[in-house]
């Protein structure tokens, strides 16, 4: 188990390092920072200036260092828009941004897991087919749509929900529903899928041999073994709805962190786009190592190797 | 575990069938079986592979898959009917009175859990005991199967032990609530020919040791020969002959039970450079309604009468020896007996 957690600490490092370099290199995505810090119709004294003042006439590695040494001690630059740090404007935000995963999540769970299961009990019944056009109308429904969908629905025809905002948890409901829908059906079906595989193997017969009630058999030994993979999916996905939720929380202003990214792009904010990237992925990268770990928690032949 | 009844037949089964609807018919795999299993004795049931052994244990069982229907005339473990009492009444019998060994120790383990949490389970189950009783249950039955520092086993999976001990393992499950009646499935076809002699060695000695009843599904007949008290020979989905161990290998009367026979050496009476016997052919296909005797096909010493007749199993001239072939050398009955009364 230490030896499985070092080795896949390792990789975790070394993904981000990568992470860093390529977010390190974004500034110099869009041509010469310095003529973009300028400004419009700077002389090329000016520009000159502004590339001695932020040092992006040192060698580009010497400026990676420095950069590197900063962003480690936290400091991840500052926002020539906001006039303020980045790194306290994103840890402002971020809490709104692990909310808003971490309901699409459990509703994404919730309403998968439990029909996955149930749709394999029962292959090709009707709850089978009902959960099947779930997950199909699922994948081919854009998110914004959806979202819209329900504001049209529960916010203005019903008058249930409010649109915007961050108030109450009432305001987190349509959100979650839109972001978390996304992942139902990937979950749903490897739910099934596992399921399936598992209900027809050997130990199932054996528990059955053993007398064991229907309930036991389902939960404690058929779940338990199909739900593994779905971990490491939902982990993984749990940061891709940190950064998916860029089109969510615009479209029902929640001032989290894909708002913000969303602000930033509009006024080409470039540090705070930077360091936004570099945070959601460090965050992907940790989800991804606490997926292997919760793997080898559920797996005991992953653990004891 | 004190058996309510005083009789000595643990398991009776008459005219058991099983069908199972496939696209182009009904396959009937098990057709007509019956059999019974006396305390502190061994039934073998043998056969070549499709001949109907497993699905008939798993029949017993009720573990049949979804799909397959089966029927019967009756079928009592120690004399109280275990046949459609429903899935609930059922899995209470399961794993308590009557346990099942099944021929892969390699998949039949659930890998999520200790082998401690497994064997605890099967006996709490069916016992209002304490985790720790379990435990102590579950460590005196590993030493039974002959596994060394079973305390320590309980906490390892079951991907940490070699397929022997985890048929040993399998073994021990099977037993934590002491059942009356064990059915083992070709329980030592996965493992290597060393350690099946071991395991089959174990299981003769337990179910004397537990005068248990016990049937033992296999194809191999060196291990019937030395552990059956009786044998019964399946051939596409019926009982073509069974006896007594003595019978079966001294005098077989049904030409499959003769030819199965021939296709083993046995030392000192199979001379070096003799041919061993093979039965020509292939097994019919079970779909639909078959006319005549199912071995007339690869027969030797088939009549016409054979491909027409339905063919009963009829007694010999020796007590309790039954057989399902025309040529049978009848004690003299006139009227032929009826399958269901006949064993």
């Amino acid at each position: 188990m230490l030896y499985y957690t070092l080795k896949r600490l390792g990789v975790a490092v070394l993904v981000a390092i990568t992470v860093s370099i390529l977010s390190f290199s974004m500034i110099y995505l869009s041509g010469d920072p310095a003529v973009a810090l300028a400004g419009e119709g700077a002389s090329n004294e000016d520009i000159e200036n502004v590339r001695r003042v932020y040092g992006f006439d040192r060698p580009i590695i010497v400026q990676y260092g420095g950069w590197l040494v900063q962003a480690l001690q936290g400091n991840l630059g500052h926002s020539n828009y906001l006039k303020a740090p980045v790194a306290s404007v994103i840890f402002e935000r971020l809490p709104t941004t692990m909310l808003l995963g971490a309901c699409s999540l459990a509703f994404a769970l919730l309403l998968a897991i439990p029909l996955g299961v149930v749709a394999a009990i029962r292959p090709n019944s009707l709850i089978d087919r009902v959960a099947l056009s779930v997950a199909v109308v699922g994948q081919a429904m854009p998110s914004f749509w959806f979202a819209l969908t329900l504001i049209l629905w529960f916010g203005i025809t019903w008058r249930l929900l409010p649109i915007t905002g961050t108030d109450s948890w009432k305001n987190f409901i349509m959100p979650s529903m839109a972001l978390g829908y996304y992942l139902t059906p990937a979950v749903m079906r490897l739910t099934r899928a596992g399921m399936l595989e598992v209900l027809s193997s050997d130990y199932i017969r054996t528990a059955r041999a053993k007398g064991l009630r229907p309930l036991t058999v389902m939960f404690k030994h058929a779940l338990r073994n199909a739900i593994i993979p779905v971990v490491s999916l939902a982990a993984v996905q749990f940061g891709f709805m940190l950064g998916g939720s860029i089109v969510i929380e615009t479209i029902f202003a929640i001032n989290g962190l894909g708002y913000l990214a969303w602000e930033s792009i509009q006024r080409a904010d470039l540090p705070m786009m930077q360091a936004i990237v570099l945070v959601l992925s460090i965050f992907y990268i940790l989800l991804t190592f606490l997926a292997d770990m919760l793997n080898a928690f559920l797996d005991p032949r992953i653990r004891v190797a | 575990m004190a058996t309510k009844s005083d009789s000595k037949r643990v398991l009776e089964v008459s005219r058991l069938n099983v069908e199972i609807p496939v696209p182009t018919g009904m396959l009937r795999p098990v057709q007509n079986v019956s059999l019974h299993v006396d305390r502190g004795e061994t039934l073998c049931v043998v056969g070549e592979s499709g001949c109907g052994k497993s699905l008939t244990s798993l029949a017993i069982m009720d573990l049949l898959p979804s799909k397959a229907k089966r029927t019967c005339d009756h079928m009592l473990l120690s004399g109280d009917s275990v046949f459609q009492i429903g899935e609930r009444a059922m899995s209470d019998i399961r794993g308590d009175r009557m346990s099942m060994i099944f021929q892969e120790p390699m998949t039949s383990l659930n890998p999520a859990y200790t082998i401690g949490n497994q064997l605890a389970e099967a006996l709490q189950r069916h016992r209002k005991v304490s985790s720790d009783e379990a435990r102590q249950r579950a460590i005196y039955l590993l030493e039974k199967v002959g596994i060394t520092a079973a305390a320590g086993r309980l906490g390892q999976y079951p991907h940490q032990l070699s397929g022997g001990l985890r048929q040993r393992v399998m073994i021990a499950m099977a037993l934590m609530c002491g059942p009356d009646l064990i059915i083992a499935d070709e329980p030592t076809t996965a493992l290597d020919v060393t350690i099946q002699a071991q395991i089959l060695h174990l299981l003769a000695d337990l179910q004397r040791e537990f005068q248990m009843g016990m049937i033992l599904i296999t194809h191999d007949l060196g291990v019937v020969a030395r552990i059956a008290d009786r044998v019964a020979v399946m051939y596409a989905g019926q009982i073509v002959e069974t006896g007594t161990a003595q019978q079966i290998f001294n005098t077989p009367e049904h030409p499959y039970t003769r030819g199965l026979l021939e296709c083993i050496p046995i030392p000192g009476k199979t001379r070096r450079g003799e041919r061993l016997g093979a039965i020509p052919g292939i097994v019919p296909s079970l779909v639909g309604h078959m006319q005549g005797c199912h071995f007339a096909s690869r027969c030797p010493q088939v009549s016409n009468a054979c491909r027409s007749a339905t063919v009963e199993l009829l007694p010999t001239k020796q007590p309790g020896h039954i057989s399902r072939c025309l040529l049978t050398q009848s004690a003299g009955a006139e009227t032929p007996q009826r399958e269901g009364a006949a064993s």
